[in-house]
């Protein structure tokens, strides 16, 4: 209980100190730049998996996965941050849970609506986006000791975190197994007309491929090491 | 930091509140775009079937200027009414749930392709489906010449065949050989169209291939269920919709 108390007046001395933390201080930047790359969601915390491996076979339903999975931890982010004072202790995950699954209806409605034969791809997926550990693990982890401005940061750098893998697997499964980027033909337009595309890139087991290859070559160069 | 039990559900109520009137509002004010983008998609799959629609078409214009629908049951007589005495309209009958019925008993679509020059001649009959492919739901457009002998196109979809194999179905260039075949045999008996085991090269070279049996197409390399799965959903369908099908000749032959 104690503890509890001190790390919430920690904050406050802190603003005493300094009144006026820049908006992008170094503090603060580094929750945007931390999860692109040495603490990614997906190939560092290995969050998230289901719907990397789903949802990646083309570009265009990817990109709208990323807006969607980035708008619901900007504002999970945000709204929990200004509850977090208020939401009683022993229901604060069904709270998050609650807050999570209305941004993401919101986001499923408005697809249905404005965009539907993108909502008939990625209608369960946009709807699994409430499982998606990466936005939870935000809301618990951060936004629920933070305040507002920086979880909203911190989400906007998780989601891009999650999303710049799941575009780069999506880019390189659509180009093997479909042979385009974005629905246009690269092969070809450049004269590879009878290019042979890859089957299994368009299964999951291209996803798991890409992804292992992406973690490699990220953990070499970062020399992270699972203990 | 522990709360009252009283404050927990005070907090609890209130977000129900918010959340709740936030999502049921969410849904009246979209909801009629919502309807839209259904009405439009649905719309879309049918003339498929006959034309090639280009992003940017006034796909609700056309349907409205060259489609004209009914519905009719198996005995080919239309039916304008449900059991329950309301008017049925064609786009709103459900073809997977009439799919589960018995053959009989289904209320069976029609949607008359009408000519562009003249509204009262048909140029084809667009005939919706549904039936079974290898893991879940597979279904289809099929649109027959106005001599009600070939088809001239069709528009497959699924839920989840297999990706590269029977997901092909919703391709082009697999649907491109369906057209020109015939649904009855020499003997005039409605034999649907099969599509055989093993391919002969995609593209051109499986239409070729296949020029000469008009109750054949080439099959699709690695997905024989998905095609049987296919073959069982035309047939059935041609079955069903053939009363339909023979009256309009009768009553054409006058």
């Amino acid at each position: 209980m104690s503890a509890e108390v001190e790390t919430l007046e920690q904050p406050q001395e802190l603003v005493i100190d300094k009144p006026s933390e820049p908006l992008f201080s170094k503090r603060r930047k580094k929750f945007v730049t931390d999860p692109l790359n040495d603490d990614n969601p997906i190939t560092v915390q290995v969050l998230g998996i289901c719907s990397a491996l789903a949802v990646t076979v083309k570009m265009e339903p990817t990109l709208i996965m990323s807006i969607a999975v980035i708008f619901v931890i900007v504002f999970a982010n945000l709204i929990i941050s200004l509850l977090r004072n208020l939401v009683p202790n022993r229901v604060r995950i069904i709270v998050q849970l609650a807050v999570i699954a209305t941004l993401v209806t919101l986001v499923s409605e408005v697809l249905k609506a404005y965009y539907y034969p993108m909502y008939k791809i990625l209608g369960a997926f946009v709807g699994l986006i409430i499982t998606n550990c990466i936005v939870m693990g935000r809301l618990e982890a951060f936004a629920m000791g933070n305040k507002p401005w920086d979880s909203i940061l911190d989400g906007l750098g998780s989601g891009m975190g999650y999303a710049w893998i799941i575009l780069t697997v999506a880019f390189f499964r659509e180009l093997l197994g479909s042979g385009s980027v974005f629905d246009f033909k690269v092969f070809e337009a450049v004269g590879l007309a009878n290019f042979p595309t890859n089957a299994l890139f368009v299964d999951s087991i291209g996803a798991f491929v890409i992804l292992g290859i992406l973690i490699w070559v990220q953990r070499s160069k970062t020399g992270y090491v699972e203990h | 930091m522990q709360q009252s039990n009283r404050y927990i559900i005070i907090f609890t109520l209130i977000m129900t509140i918010v959340v709740g009137g936030l999502l049921s509002l969410t849904s009246q004010v979209l909801g009629p775009s919502q309807k839209i983008s259904i009405e439009l998609d649905t719309k879309s799959q049918i003339l498929s079937a006959v034309m090639d629609l280009q992003p940017g078409d006034d796909v609700l214009a056309i349907y409205r200027d060259r489609i004209q629908s009914l519905v009719v049951d198996s005995d080919g007589n239309e039916v304008t009414q449900n059991e329950k005495g309301q008017p049925i309209v064609a786009e709103d009958v459900s073809i997977l749930k009439n799919s589960k019925r018995p053959a009989a008993e289904r209320q069976l679509p029609v949607f008359k392709f009408m000519n562009e020059t003249n509204p009262s001649q048909v140029d084809a009959y667009i005939l919706p489906m549904y039936g079974k492919g290898l893991w879940d739901n597979i279904w289809g457009f099929v649109a027959v010449s106005s001599d009600l002998e070939s088809i001239t196109g069709v528009a497959f979809d699924h839920k989840q065949e297999t990706p590269g194999l029977g997901a092909r179905i919703s391709d082009k260039e697999i649907q491109l050989r369906y057209v020109g075949k015939r649904i009855y045999n020499q003997q005039g008996i409605l034999v649907s169209i099969e599509m055989v085991k093993g391919e002969q090269g995609g593209g051109d070279a499986s239409i070729q291939a296949f020029a000469g049996e008009p109750n054949k197409v080439d099959g699709l390399a690695g997905a024989t269920l998905t095609a049987k799965g296919v073959n069982k959903m035309l047939k059935d369908y041609l079955n069903n919709y053939e009363a339909y099908l023979q009256k309009i000749k009768s009553t054409e032959a006058i």
